[in-house]
């Protein structure tokens, strides 16, 4: 049972919140909206979902128009990023709640809550109340309660945004966990979220979403490894991929004042206004490299974030350590010249070291 | 400086149990005074300052042709016609708090927010200026001096009340409580009816208090649309003043015009004490 979609188009005031949207999503896949905030991704949820009609375009479930088929009855279960759980009943009968509405059998009911809230660890808080509980538990309940109905389509809204790092990181294994068992081999999973880790971790197909429009679909190792656009090279790297503005000609890629040799798949670019993009994990300190300065420095975990700038060129470079610098002290730096990408002025990826799109 | 501070805690509190309280209580000790025993100079306590008689309050109770004033009718239709507004009022406000919070209206340049102070717009404008319209309108349907005329009077007083209180609750639930209801298989109704409505019983028992509340002290359009048939309560009170004011039967009909809103404050009260207003939607 496939989803299909065609040309959805959105566009609630002067702003497209999706534009000519397509894909066709296979049972039993995992498929991840990449996209920053306001790309349109809820949009697109709440459209598969029913809790939005799309100005044009279709929406095709198992062979059905699903756009004339309302949210109640189109058997999807959706985990937004706010923990939403209904606040008057206990954890038992947040869970149920789907369950109660199709009238099922009380005795069934309990089997599959129980066993719900085995899979997410909460065995013995079915009697608490939503709001005795901590963030990831009540995104816990709401994600059992998406479980237990053993719906066809089941939609994740950047279910791990609002939680704290740790909580997130433990929660994260527990989806891959819950995923990779394989939830019912007709499930079509969509998770959305802005983190490209995210994305790289649960491995499945990606679509890049920005502005309302799919920038590129494939799996996650494709889209890291060859992104079509600078777009989408920003999209899916965290920090962004740094973009220099850069010359090419004699097997040298020149910018404010340094010469670095061009690996080979650069060397054969001549167009003016190619952007040099490298990843802020592919530079390294380095003593006899180019002098840098510090604009900012940034310690995140084991991490040190360095926003360096020389002349007009802005980089951002992560080193696996924690150190300490000033702002205003000079740095020197050495490029992996041979991970570099190459859009041209337009965006469009020209070269990448995994060997371009166009071959 | 600690001991000053508690010092000044209760004294306050003291000063204002008092402040609150002691009305009450002179009310209640003039209520069992006669003429003399209100005229003679500041008495307090029962039996040694006065004797007390219930002349205050057997008049209540006397009919008239025995020289009382009965109020247990005009009690009985003020409650009943309180309590008959108050519920119409909830439950068409709320519905309508519900749709204006929820779903988008636009007829022109009105949009929800213009519908919203429309409704508020009914409280704004002073009473007289609505009196003479009302009172044309009920007499064109023949519904003056009647308890029916009263309910939809009140109904159009109170359903404001109801409206902009809900409607501001309903902002602060989530949209995507409703939403979740929905996906979870609820049509609209359902949803509205077992996942909203729970969560709105904070909302819905202020606004009832205040439909409850304002209902029940107004005066004005009980005397301006009521005659000989149907008399509410306020109106009634009044009707005890004569060339001597009876001290005695005014306290003792304040006392029990005023006990059926200590006793809905009590019940609130146990609600609010519980937490359950504050604390039902994160």
């Amino acid at each position: 049972m496939d989803l299909v979609a065609n040309n959805l188009s959105y566009k609630p005031d002067d702003q497209y919140h999706l534009k000519d949207v397509s894909f066709n999503f296979k049972e039993g896949n995992l498929y991840t909206i990449l996209g920053r905030t306001l790309s349109g991704k809820t949009t697109l949820l709440k459209t598969i979902a029913g809790l939005l009609t799309p100005d044009s375009g279709e929406i095709e479930f198992d062979g059905k128009n699903f756009l004339k088929i309302p949210v109640w009855k189109r058997n999807v279960a959706m985990v937004y990023q706010q923990f939403i759980n209904y606040p008057h009943l206990n954890v038992f009968e947040n869970i149920a709640f789907p369950l109660k509405q199709r009238k099922i059998d009380q005795s069934i009911i309990n089997e599959k809550v129980m066993d719900a809230l085995k899979s997410v660890g909460l065995l013995g808080y079915e009697n608490r109340k939503i709001q005795e509980l901590s963030g990831g538990q009540q995104q816990r309940v709401s994600l059992a309660r998406s479980l237990v109905k053993n719906a066809k389509i089941l939609l994740l809204d950047e279910p791990l945004v609002n939680l704290d790092y740790k909580l997130r990181e433990q929660l994260r294994d527990e989806f891959k966990n819950l995923f990779s068992k394989g939830l019912a081999d007709e499930t079509i999973l969509i998770y959305s979220t802005t983190d490209p880790r995210e994305t790289m971790e649960l491995n499945g197909e990606v679509i890049v979403l920005d502005e309302g429009k799919v920038l590129q679909v494939g799996p996650a190792k494709e889209i890291f490894e060859n992104p079509n656009s600078l777009k989408v090279a920003e999209i899916s790297n965290d920090p962004p991929m740094n973009i220099i503005e850069a010359k090419i000609s004699d097997n040298q890629i020149r910018f404010e004042g340094i010469d670095v040799e061009a690996p080979q798949h650069l060397n054969k670019l001549t167009e003016d206004g190619l952007k040099i993009g490298l990843r802020s994990s592919d530079i390294e300190l380095n003593e006899n490299g180019h002098e840098f300065e510090v604009e900012l420095a940034e310690i995140s975990g084991s991490e040190t974030l360095l926003h360096l700038k020389r002349g007009d060129t802005k980089i951002i470079v992560s080193i696996e350590e924690v150190l300490n610098f000033k702002i205003h002290d000079k740095v020197k730096i050495n490029f992996k010249i041979d991970r570099a990408y190459a859009f041209y002025a337009d965006g469009k990826l020209a070269s990448s070291p995994f060997g371009s799109l166009n071959g | 400086m600690n001991k000053l501070y508690t010092f000044l805690k209760y004294f306050f509190i003291v000063f204002w149990a008092v402040f609150v309280v002691a009305p009450f209580l002179w009310a209640l000790t003039t209520s069992f005074k006669d003429f003399q025993s209100v005229n003679g100079g500041v008495t307090y306590i029962p039996w040694v300052d006065f004797e007390p008689n219930l002349e205050g309050w057997k008049v209540l109770i006397k009919s008239p042709a025995k020289g009382g004033v009965d109020i247990v009718e005009p009690y009985f239709n003020s409650l009943f016609v309180t309590c008959t507004a108050s519920f119409i009022s909830i439950v068409l406000g709320t519905l309508s708090a519900y749709a204006l919070s929820r779903y988008t209206f636009k007829a022109g340049f009105v949009k929800n927010n213009d519908i919203t102070f429309f409704f508020i717009s009914q409280r704004i404008m002073p009473p007289i200026v609505l009196s003479i319209p009302f009172f044309l309108f009920l007499s064109s349907i023949n519904l003056l001096d009647s308890l029916v005329g009263l309910i939809l009077v009140y109904i159009v007083l109170l359903m404001p009340i109801a409206v902009w209180i809900m409607v501001d609750f309903f902002n602060k639930v989530p949209r995507e409580i409703d939403e979740t209801a929905l996906i979870d298989g609820c049509n609209p109704y359902q949803a509205f009816l077992k996942v909203v409505l729970p969560n709105s019983i904070p909302g819905l028992i202020v606004a009832g208090m205040f439909c409850i509340i304002f209902g029940w002290i107004d005066f004005f359009f009980a005397f301006i649309l009521t005659f000989t048939e149907v008399q509410l309560l306020p109106v009634k009170i009044v009707a005890l003043n004569s060339s001597v004011t009876p001290w005695w039967s005014l306290s003792a009909s304040a006392l029990v015009s005023v006990a059926p809103l200590i006793i809905v404050a009590f019940i609130v009260e146990r609600y609010l004490s519980k937490g359950n207003l504050s604390g039902a939607i994160k």
